[in-house]
């Protein structure tokens, strides 16, 4: 009970703050979905960063640590440490620019203006819809689940032959938690907007942090110190290999410095790189980027390690609640309240993409194609309400789901994954639009139906050879799919791999062949469009809307 | 300069396959794994990194925009 009284208070605080940004809110288009561009440094690194600290990230990396040893820091976390700062020290520090001088607010608005190109546009907002709705029920769902988790208590019955029937009861159901959840993100998105997000963000991305680190030490105090657990570890085969990174091929760990091409191109991480007040926002957090990245996965990855010591067996779904398992048999009762409190906190970085999802449909669909007042007050007055039905339409219809699809998750993990893939595969589409002015919009166009295509294929690889990887026995081992293709398709645990390396380096490579090539036999972009974004150097463009 | 802080850039992404550290399973003060003391000094080195081209390649196009913002901000 107690676990749950914490987190409901945590819930109250949050909700709290989105109140308080409501107070703080001018009405406007930018204030709601951008917060006037008006973030000063420290939220700005926080929220970012908080933004992209999703549960799939957090509990997912200790999970896979559990499984395939301490490499998955280098895996997932040091490749982000310098990946991810410096497509925001390149990318994101222009996209703030245009954003200033033009007014856009989201990556859609530039490319309908940059490649004069409304379908393109829509296209393009269709598919990171797609790959963004997954992360908005999968953030549902792990609420209602922790809620759950968090408020359990358990009653014991004597049977007439004196054995002991122990039933597990919940105070709050998952049905409810959820509904709790989504309630709670609804309120302080439609209220507060971007500022309201933002500032939940820095508060749960302090939160993790803090409490992450008093986790570690009393985990690490009950334990009597974590040498005792890596020595066994050490002394145990085949468990040993996880002390090193055995269980990982090196074209997988080559291929994964891909992944964290995804942030840039992720709506939300886009969206926040233009709500900086000023642009040199942008040189703490590129500089402590990497630091808050260390601080967080560095902990996650030691500790799913040690879980494969302490609670050996468990099933991959099982190993993603390692951190939790820890906690409660690790720590007192109200420090795992709140800490669940600080699980809650990654669990809910769904906001962002809600608030993300909201500012796309508005900009993108609404302003774009519906409606139009000449008068700036009645059309911003009309935007920020049509923004905060869609954040109750998005809340509503992912409660639903989370509720009505709740045993199928791993459908929407599995989507997860491939979203990951998905926006880093669309990354040379932004490295186009920014840097190259010879890019034309049919380049675009058969790159992004690429992507699309190579995506809906590698799932369909994923799924249909996951009998093979089931048979496999832990480890780097790989089973060809089609073995008359030879080693073209190869099937590991983690998933499937083209010539040993992972699917995203080749969609990413031929998705930016294919925006030269193609770019290079069509017609060269009007001079007029080039001379609006590519301005000489003494000569500023003049500033105006967004097409 | 620029070229310098490039080819850096350039080494330290070539630095995080470290190959030569693959099958080590040496403890650091007995309960760090190398490979992860080395991933873990890498993101430091990230930030460090960060912080030189902050130095000598910002994009200084743009400081001309944080100024006419802060003057929109002082209009009455």
């Amino acid at each position: 009970m107690i676990p749950s009284i914490v987190v409901f208070i945590y819930l109250a605080i949050v909700l709290y703050i989105g109140v308080f940004a409501f107070r703080r809110s001018t009405g406007s288009r930018d204030d709601f979905f951008v917060a006037s561009r008006s973030l000063g440094q420290w939220v700005f690194l926080l929220s970012l960063f908080g933004t992209n600290m999703t549960a799939f990230a957090i509990l997912g990396s200790s999970g896979m640590a559990y499984q395939r040893g301490i490499g998955v820091l280098g895996l997932m976390a040091s490749s982000s440490a310098i990946i991810i700062p410096l497509t925001i020290f390149f990318i994101g520090t222009r996209l703030w620019g245009l954003g200033k001088k033009f007014g856009h607010i989201t990556q859609v608005q530039y490319f309908r203006d940059r490649w004069q190109d409304n379908h393109l546009g829509t296209l393009i907002f269709a598919l990171t819809a797609i790959m963004l709705v997954p992360y908005i029920i999968i953030g549902v769902m792990g609420g209602g689940e922790v809620m759950e988790t968090l408020s359990a208590y358990a009653t014991y019955q004597t049977q007439a032959d004196d054995s002991i029937v122990t039933t597990v009861h919940h105070y709050v159901s998952y049905e409810l938690g959820s509904a709790v959840v989504a309630l709670v993100v609804m309120s302080y998105v439609f209220f507060g907007g971007m500022r309201g997000t933002a500032w939940v963000n820095s508060f749960q991305t302090v939160l993790f942090l803090v409490f992450g680190a008093i986790a570690v030490y009393l985990i690490s105090t009950k334990l009597g110190g974590f040498g005792g657990v890596m020595e066994k570890l050490a002394a145990s085969k085949p468990s040993d290999q996880l002390l090193s990174r055995e269980r990982i091929s090196q074209a997988e760990f080559f291929s994964y410095m891909f992944i964290p091409l995804s942030a840039i191109m992720f709506p939300h991480i886009a969206i926040m790189c233009m709500t900086a007040e000023k642009v040199t926002h942008f040189k703490k957090t590129v500089i402590f980027y990497p630091i808050c990245i260390a601080a967080i996965w560095v902990p996650c990855v030691y500790l799913g390690v040690v879980a494969a010591q302490l609670f050996p067996g468990l099933t991959p779904g099982e190993a993603n609640g390692v951190i939790p398992l820890l906690l409660a048999n690790y720590t007192e009762v109200w420090v795992a309240g709140i800490l669940g409190a600080g699980i809650m906190a990654c669990v809910m970085a769904t906001d962002s993409q809600i608030m993300a999802l909201t500012t796309m449909f508005t900009q993108d669909v609404y302003a774009h194609y519906i409606t139009k007042s000449p008068d700036q007050k009645v059309e911003d007055r009309r935007q920020v309400w049509a923004g905060r039905t869609f954040v109750v339409a998005i809340a509503v219809v992912s409660w639903l789901i989370a509720w009505a699809l709740h045993k199928q998750a791993g459908i929407f993990e599995l989507a997860i994954r491939f979203a990951f893939s998905g926006f880093a595969a669309l990354a040379p589409i932004m490295i186009a639009a920014l840097f190259w002015k010879r890019s034309t919009a049919l380049g675009i166009w058969i790159a992004v139906l690429w992507v699309a295509f190579a995506m809906t294929g590698s799932a369909w690889l994923h799924t249909m050879s996951q009998p093979l990887a089931d048979a496999l026995k832990p480890g780097p081992g790989t089973v060809q799919i089609f073995p008359a293709l030879g080693d073209m398709f190869l099937r590991s645990r983690g998933g499937v791999t083209v010539y040993g390396f992972l699917p995203v380096m080749w969609i990413t490579l031929i998705c930016a062949a294919l925006v030269v090539v193609v770019s290079l036999i069509t017609k060269p972009p009007r001079a007029e469009i080039i001379a609006k974004y590519f301005p000489p150097k003494s000569s500023p463009a003049p500033a105006s809307q967004p097409a | 300069m620029k070229w310098l802080a490039t080819l850096w850039v350039v080494v330290l992404i070539a630095l995080h396959q470290d190959f030569w550290l693959w099958t080590n399973k040496t403890l650091v003060f007995g309960l760090l794994p190398i490979g992860m003391v080395y991933h873990a000094c890498y993101a430091v080195v990230a930030a460090l990194t960060m912080w030189m081209l902050v130095k000598v390649a910002w994009p200084k196009e743009f400081d001309e925009l944080d100024q006419s913002s802060a003057e929109q901000g002082n209009r009455p």
